[in-house]
């Protein structure tokens, strides 16, 4: 073996093949379903407020890259999938300047300000959006409605949400449910959604309201990437049969979210306790793309599997809060931003099992033989 | 259906690559022309030499002895003469003396004939495992004798055989099965009379169907008191940890010993020994490995004299098609990478492999992501991307704090880190650093 080209290294010698870049990569794949979505329900406009985001994102990493330590972290794809998120958190009528501005403080305030990659402590995108949100309050609440209902006006239209949560505040909501507030105030549905929900009322006897269906397949106004709660589900699924991410933290934050709405959430519209509508609530505004792939981010989360539930626990706790006793429609990116705040004590404090603590049973037997 | 048991925690599945050579039989190794015999092929001290530089040897004499109570003796694989004494360097990085042995030209090999057995005590039977330098062959090389020795007061519950092997590549184990099953067996019986125990489990993993079946053929036609109990495929279940959580749901606590909770686990190629030292009288001189790997031209599973040179095997495989990128001597998780093809096969080499160099090993490190991919790999429940901080921060006493000990370098962190940080690499230092 006189050729010095053999490697000498520590064990293992064997690799799991996936890399931080593979798996930037793969959630920015699985989000491309409804970012087209959104595309093509909101119109090209859609597509240029994406671009730019995403342009904002990879220019601002790689300007820092060059004045910083000089590696090449644009390829890993983080600055990529930062700058797609940001896009799909705006509404397709924001000024230009709005996702350039946010995708900047992204990456430049909240990512390498901390350290970049892997030192910061609340999500960049999630961070990003908030900025923005709370610096252009009106620019970020006018939203466009979806081509599936152009037979109204296009732009300038409400969210389901913030209509609900009008309702509410003007006193107007007379013990009438979230659909039936929707209704009073002539909220449009697609004529699909009128004959899913009449099916279900006839023929399973459920009450599904239309805007509910329309809110699952992304027929309602809305951020560009956040309308298809059916494409988010499905680009979800694909992540965790790549093991990119996994149940806990989703299922316990939906669970939490769907069992707090639903127990106290009608309270809010005069019905009582259990009366909630939690189906809309779940496929409507952020939260399906919070709870796939804002809360999930690997960067922000806790590492072990129990931390992952207290974690989603604390998203669903103050997303209901939030959306059905705070000021603003929205919820979910403050919740879990409120919660990422909480991950290194969750970090600390919810240590693994050790393997071989348990002596007891192995003990009896022995006194016994 | 037959529920296949597994250990819980963590693991990983690496493709386990045993098809390259599990088909091939056992062959012999021809004497090379020159042995060399270090007198540390096991854990603890170092055997203190009995023979000088000039001094012609038997195969099978005692050219070692013991030096402490965790030791073990060393034997001459030959018979020859000792043409020098040196020091090298082993595969994992441990220097030590070594004999030269010139193999005798006409006569090297010994010849050992089977004799009665029966007959002898349990005490007799340890002594002559200890006699004939008998140490675990899964690759920790525990002196056998000091495993079997059952303190006063504790009693053996299971005697659970680890025939796991859940290396990639490897396969010797898995051809002595087949092989060697009764004598395997007949080993396996040696010990059940020396800890006589309440019960006796071969653990065996599902990708070794034909194995189990044999095993449990054989053991139905001599109506031994053993079960086969088969294993899901999971890396690294054959840890003898892992093993007994899989095989009898017990767990070792931290720094404890299988005898602690009532077990003894015993793995294949030594119980094979165990039956040679007893029934033969023979020391361990020699054992099987497993050549594979990629770049080698042909995989083999060949019965090799111990101090035979790497070379020699890989020239007997025919040599490497390629150029590999890595030499590795053991499997692939927990084997050392070796540069130089003049080391030693010795009691605990279990492999000795040729391997293209993973894409993803050459991928370049990146920062940690908290993506908890080691944590949930871990099988000790240990966090690795934590305790690797530390480690790095020279903070060794607050990662021992973290359990550092409690880990066993299996390599699931490292194998499944995105980041590519060489966990395992750390936290050998960490252990290393602390413990000063």
């Amino acid at each position: 073996m006189d050729v010095p080209k053999t490697i000498v290294s520590s064990s293992p010698h064997l690799h799991a093949r996936s890399s931080t870049a593979s798996i930037m990569w793969d959630v920015s794949i699985a989000l491309t379903p409804a970012a087209l979505w959104g595309v093509y329900v909101f119109g090209f406009r859609a597509l240029a407020i994406l671009l730019v985001s995403i342009a904002t994102a990879v220019l601002v990493e790689y300007l820092l890259n060059m004045k910083g330590n000089n590696s090449k972290t644009i390829l890993d794809g983080s600055a990529f999938l930062t700058g797609l998120l940001v896009g799909m958190n705006m509404p397709a009528d924001a000024a230009f300047a709005v996702p350039v501005i946010a995708s900047a403080f992204a990456i430049f305030v909240v990512k390498w300000t901390f350290g970049g990659l892997g030192a910061n402590w609340v999500n960049p995108a999630l961070a990003g959006r908030v900025f923005v949100f709370f610096s252009f309050t009106g620019l970020m609440n006018t939203y466009r409605m979806p081509r599936t209902l152009a037979t109204v006006d296009a732009v300038g239209s409400a969210t389901v949400l913030t209509e609900i949560k009008l309702a509410i505040g003007d006193g107007a909501v007379n013990g009438l449910s979230s659909a039936g507030v929707l209704a009073e105030t002539g909220y449009p549905f697609t004529g699909f959604a009128g004959s899913v929900s009449s099916w279900f009322q006839q023929t399973l006897g459920i009450g599904l309201s239309p805007y509910t269906v329309d809110a699952f397949f992304g027929n309602i106004a809305g951020c560009i990437g956040e309308v298809s709660a059916f494409l988010l589900i499905a680009g979800a699924l694909y992540l965790m049969v790549k093991k990119i991410i996994t149940w806990h933290i989703p299922v316990s934050f939906l669970a939490t979210f769907s069992m707090l709405a639903w127990l106290f959430g009608g309270v809010r519209n005069g019905l009582g306790l259990f009366q909630g509508d939690f189906v809309l609530q779940l496929f409507s505004g952020g939260m399906m793309l919070g709870a796939f792939f804002m809360a999930t981010d690997m960067v922000t989360s806790p590492t072990t599997h129990k931390g992952m539930v207290i974690f989603g626990v604390g998203i669903g706790f103050f997303a209901f809060l939030l959306r059905f006793f705070g000021s603003l429609p929205e919820s979910v990116s403050l919740a879990i931003i409120l919660m990422n705040i909480f991950v290194p004590m969750i970090d600390r404090y919810i240590l693994p099992k050790r393997f071989g603590e348990t002596i007891k049973e192995p003990k009896k037997q022995e006194a016994k033989a | 259906m037959e529920r296949i048991p597994t250990f819980r925690k963590g693991g990983v599945h690496p493709d386990d690559k045993k098809v390259l050579s599990n088909g091939m039989a056992i062959e012999r190794l021809p004497v090379p022309a020159e042995l060399i015999v270090p007198l540390s092929q096991h854990l603890g001290a170092p055997a203190t030499p009995l023979k000088q530089k000039g001094d012609t040897v038997v195969a099978g004499e005692k050219i070692g002895q013991a030096s402490s109570f965790i030791s073990a003796d060393i034997h001459s694989p030959v018979n020859g003469a000792i043409a020098d004494i040196k020091k090298v360097t082993l595969a994992n990085s441990v220097v030590t003396e070594a004999f030269v042995i010139v193999p005798d030209a006409e006569n090297p090999l010994g010849n050992w004939p089977e004799q009665p057995y029966d007959m002898l005590s349990p005490q007799e039977m340890l002594a002559i495992i200890k006699d004939m330098g008998v140490v675990g062959t899964g690759g920790a090389t525990f002196p056998t004798h000091v495993k079997l020795a059952v303190p006063k007061g504790k009693s053996v519950d299971a005697l659970v055989v680890n025939g796991v092997e859940c290396e990639p590549y490897l396969t010797a184990d898995h051809r002595l099965m087949l092989e060697q099953t009764d004598l395997v067996l007949r080993g396996i019986m040696i010990v059940a009379k020396i800890t006589q125990p309440k019960r006796i489990i071969i653990g065996v993993e599902n990708n070794k169907k034909d194995a189990i079946e044999t095993l449990r053929q054989v053991i139905a036609s001599n109506s031994y008191p053993i079960t086969v109990t088969p294993l899901k495929v999971k890396y690294p279940q054959g840890d003898e940890k892992q093993l007994l959580k899989a095989t009898i749901n017990r767990e070792i606590p931290s720094g404890k010993l299988p005898l602690d909770v009532g077990a003894v686990v015993l793995n294949i190629g030594t119980s094979f020994a165990i039956y040679e030292a007893v029934a033969l009288r023979k020391p361990l001189v020699e054992r099987v490995v497993t050549v594979s790997g990629e770049a080698m031209s042909t995989k083999r599973n060949l019965r090799v004299l111990l101090g035979s040179k790497v070379a020699d095997l890989i020239a007997f495989a025919g040599g490497v098609a390629h150029e590999p990128d890595k030499y590795i001597s053991g499997g692939p998780m927990m084997g050392f990478a070796f540069h130089d093809d003049q080391i030693p096969v010795i009691k605990g080499t279990s492999g000795i492999l040729a391997l293209d160099n993973d894409p993803a090993m050459k991928a370049p490190q990146t920062p940690c992501i908290s993506c908890g991919r080691c944590v949930a790999a871990c099988p000790m429940g240990l966090q690795p991307t934590k305790l690797f901080r530390l480690i790095d921060n020279r903070m060794y006493a607050d990662a021992m704090g973290m359990n550092l000990m409690d880990c066993k370098e299996c390599g699931c962190c490292s194998y499944s880190c995105p980041a590519h940080l060489p966990l395992v690499h750390g936290m050998k230092l960490g252990k290393r650093l602390g413990r000063k």
